[in-house]
């Protein structure tokens, strides 16, 4: 098991963000983290990445304990994060963003320069690399960011909503990109709202509400557990499936 | 959404990167012939102090620009440098040119001491508390008989020499001295600004969540930055004490000192590589111009000028002066797309 | 030292503190506002030092009747400041925070060279006022009354400062801007008008800070690099926002400043305010009162 989550609990004043979840993500997988508003998801990333500490609970990735360790720690010991609203460096060109992360494993700039151009390619963001962050489209700062957080040569990568808001055709694209990081051989748990897209993306799939875990296991069984339904899917979902099945 | 068109022929970076080194040859070059264009004492003082003040601009700019840890306090580490060397020299005749480097290194590991409190702290906060660190040395050397206090150490001229960076005949070699030194450090912000440092710098100074997210380590990399200003701040503070023949609080540790190494930059451009030489270009002898064509230093016309300056140009084009001259911006080919698709549009 | 002279320099401490604290009060109160410090806020001071000087000397109007007219002299600067050079600073969308530094830092040169071209460099002095020179005596403590006036009058602007925050709409509309300046509009509060209000009155305190000041200090351009610095020391050391946090930190410096006069020595008491604050800063950086 590439992530260990045990017994993760985070607490703010007034809200317990995340109550004793627990659950592990293999190599090579994808695992799905869905789950109404407010369920906790971004809070767990934020723990999983380093920014935030749990108030209790352990977090083991490739073995070791990584409770502790801050943000920057976890991006170097393999841990890549984007963010559910998107932060690129405005002030820096597509190319140097993208170095930006491929610094945290190569210190030298002519290699990090051609992992970054490796990753544009990658990416399909190779024509934009001399424009500016801030003049990208909303799609393309995505993929930005989804392009640096790749360079900086993750072994687990968390994708905060990356699907979501965009067009059906986008989103087909953005799910290619998912499956070909994958091919590399990156690990990804990825938070998604848009079942149509991400049921059929991921292997596994673990449900979150109001903070505890309610579900998990293969999509084909999470959207007919009876508590997913009643708590996040809905009635339609399941006569869409029902249908569909 | 993989793109078919062809890359651009040209790397920009690179383009870039050629270009300044070019403009920075040639400008070196004009440099270093100027005295012979310039050869009325005032004038070549006045040349004096703006070479002197675009090298401390510059390594400002390691910290302030690239970084954005806006240090008010930098006077300090130009003390620093210069106390150390002068002593070095008085009481253990330490020729100032070997003692240029204990200088910078004292000064640097000053920095360091200043930093670990102080980068804890965000934005203003850090702002101002580096506004009490320097005042707090400016204080304790007044009050340190040892090297002076108030009164200050003056410095004896034994002979012509460069060892001892003494020279009276002419002032030029110091000011071939200041040269060096400020080409050392826009040499270092061009090297800098490519390296992992650099890149981990802007990133911070861009957006410190996602930096960290990306692997930077944050205060590692403002200290790094802090010791590289304060280490050349250091250095161009020993050859000032020996260029002056004299060091004391006022004219080494001074708050308007401090005002005086951070403006350059705004005016030129912060973060970028020819803001800070661009700056003080302008400003030292525009300073220099209306304190004596206006009458003499007293008459506060040359501060109105200065804040006036450095209000205009902080909210209406906050990129500084060197906005004006594409050649001189990292971007220029992004800024060049804008421009086209606008014009299309 | 007899047990009368400490309390003599304690009683002069406190009241010299009472001053640091309004001054410090207008700091904090635009920055808790808008998250703006005001660098020029000591050459704010030294305007209002200067306008009460050239009221009296002009006019012969005693500070103590010159203060309404300065401290709205003072609100003018601050409404007008705000309005062409904030405002712009604040709508840039790279370096906003930069820039807000450094106008306020020009403006601040600007102001001292303006004073300078006016009135010259040297020091000038408030002499033959209403108040001037004249001490109470209290229990064997002499007080001078230009300085007892002055404390007196920042107790009575602090008290107008809390009940303004406190019970009047528009310091509910203030602290309601200061807690969420996004929503506010929502409910038909214009932030703008706001911002430029609390600008006025940060301002205005200073003011009536300098105009009492006035009265037993000099009056020179370079004032404000001496205040500015103590005013940013006592916000930070009380917490940005806070007018608490200014009123206790004020008096905790103005304290320690005449304390480390005599213990020390006269020229190092400026550090001991500094290590005060320093010490503070580095175990809370936010302050004893403030919200990071």
């Amino acid at each position: 098991m590439l992530l260990e989550l045990d017994r993760v609990t985070r607490r703010f004043v007034g809200l317990v963000a995340n109550d004793a979840v627990s659950f592990a993500v293999a190599e090579g997988e994808i695992l799905g983290l869905i789950g109404p508003n407010g369920a906790g998801k971004t809070t767990l990333f934020n723990l999983i990445s380093g920014m935030l500490k749990p108030s209790s609970g352990r977090i083991r990735f490739a073995g070791e304990d990584v409770t502790e360790l801050g943000a920057a720690a976890c991006a170097r010991r393999g841990i890549a994060r984007t963010f559910q609203v998107v932060r690129n460096f405005e002030t820096m060109t597509v190319l140097e963003n993208v170095m930006v992360g491929a610094f945290n494993r190569l210190p030298a700039s002519a290699a990090a320069k051609a992992a970054a151009l490796e990753i544009l390619d990658f990416t399909g963001l190779g024509a934009r690399r001399d424009a500016l962050a801030s003049a990208l489209t909303p799609p393309e700062k995505r993929r930005l960011e989804v392009a640096r957080a790749l360079a900086t040569g993750p072994k687990l990568l968390l994708l905060d909503e990356v699907l979501t808001g965009l067009t059906p055709t986008e989103a087909q694209a953005g799910v290619e990109l998912v499956r070909a990081i994958r091919r590399r051989g990156v690990t990804i748990l990825m938070v998604e709202h848009v079942m149509e897209v991400v049921m059929p993306l991921v292997d596994r799939a673990v449900v979150l509400d109001l903070g505890r875990v309610i579900a998990e296991g293969k999509p084909a069984d999470i959207v007919r557990n009876e508590t997913v339904i009643a708590a996040y899917l809905g009635e339609r979902y399941r006569r869409r499936v029902e249908a569909g099945a | 959404m993989a793109s078919s068109e062809p890359r651009a022929p040209l790397d920009a970076e690179a383009r870039y990167r050629r270009r300044q080194a070019r403009i920075g040859g040639l400008v070196l070059a004009a440099l270093v012939l100027a005295p012979l264009a310039i050869r009325d004492p005032y004038w070549q003082n006045v040349l004096i102090l703006t070479v002197m003040y675009a090298g401390l601009a510059q390594a400002w700019n390691i910290l302030g620009g690239y970084c954005g840890q806006i240090s008010l306090g930098q006077a300090l580490f130009f003390g620093i440098g210069g106390y150390v060397a002068t002593v070095l020299d008085a009481s253990a005749g330490v020729p100032t040119l070997l003692g240029l480097v204990p200088a910078g290194i004292a000064a640097a590991l000053a920095s360091l001491l200043v930093g670990w409190p102080c980068f804890r702290m965000s934005g203003h906060y850090y702002a101002i508390a580096t506004l009490v660190v320097a005042q707090i040395g400016y204080l304790l050397f007044l009050n340190w008989d040892a090297v002076g206090g108030a009164s200050g150490i003056f410095i004896p001229y034994v002979a012509e020499s460069w060892p001892h960076l003494q020279f009276r005949s002419s002032k030029l070699p110091y000011y071939y001295a200041f040269l060096a030194l400020a080409a050392i450090v826009w040499l270092a912000s061009y090297a800098l600004e490519n390296s992992r440092w650099g890149f981990s710098w802007r990133a911070i100074k861009d957006d410190p969540i996602a930096a960290e997210s990306v692997g930077v380590r944050i205060f590692r990399a403002k200290l790094v930055a802090a010791a590289a200003s304060a280490f050349f701040t250091g250095i161009i503070g020993a050859v000032y004490a020996q260029f002056v023949a004299f060091i004391d609080p006022d004219s080494v540790l001074s708050g308007q000192l401090s005002i005086l190494i951070t403006l350059p930059a705004v005016l030129g451009g912060v973060g970028t590589l020819w803001g800070p030489a661009l700056g003080a270009a302008i400003l030292i002898p525009l300073s220099e111009a209306t304190r004596s064509y206006v009458g003499g230093s007293g008459s506060g016309l040359d501060l109105i000028v200065y804040g006036a300056l450095v209000m205009v140009v902080a909210v209406a084009k906050p990129q500084g002066l060197v906005g004006l001259v594409p050649a001189l911006q990292r971007h220029a080919a992004a800024a060049r797309v804008r421009r086209e698709a606008a014009r299309a549009a | 030292m007899t047990a009368e002279t400490l309390i003599q320099i304690i009683v002069s401490g406190l009241l010299t503190g009472l001053i640091y604290a309004l001054i410090a009060a207008g700091l904090s109160l635009i920055f808790g506002l808008m998250d703006v410090v005001n660098f020029a806020h000591g050459e704010f001071l030294m305007v209002a030092m200067y306008a009460a000087f050239f009221l009296w000397v002009a006019f012969a109007l005693d500070p103590l009747l010159a203060l309404p007219v300065v401290a709205g002299f003072l609100f003018l600067i601050g409404v007008m400041v705000y309005r062409v050079f904030i405002t712009r600073a604040l709508s840039l969308k790279v370096n906003s925070g930069m820039a807000q530094i450094f106008v306020t830092f020009g403006l601040a040169i600007f102001l001292r060279g303006v004073a300078q071209f006016a009135f010259g460099p040297d020091f000038r002095a408030i002499r033959g006022a209403f108040l001037s020179d004249k001490t109470m005596s209290v229990a064997g403590i002499y007080l001078p009354l230009p300085q007892l006036a002055g404390a007196a009058v920042c107790v009575a602007a602090f008290l107008g400062l809390w009940l303004l925050t406190t019970r009047t709409d528009f310091g509910r509309a203030l602290e309601a801007t200061r807690e969420d300046r996004e929503a506010v509009a929502l409910i038909g509060i214009d932030r703008h008008y706001i911002f430029s209000v609390g600008w006025g009155i940060g301002a205005a305190t200073v003011g009536i800070a300098g105009t009492m000041l006035a009265l037993f200090y000099y009056v020179s351009p370079i004032i404000g690099d001496v205040f500015a610095l103590i005013a940013f020391v006592t916000v930070a050391l009380g917490g940005f926002g806070s007018l608490m946090g200014a009123l206790i930190a004020g008096l905790a410096i103005g304290l320690v400043e005449a304390l480390t006069a005599i213990l020390i020595s006269p020229a190092m008491k400026q550090i001991g305010i500094f290590a005060l604050y320093l010490l503070v800063i580095f175990l809370r950086p936010r302050g004893l009162f403030g919200k990071l």
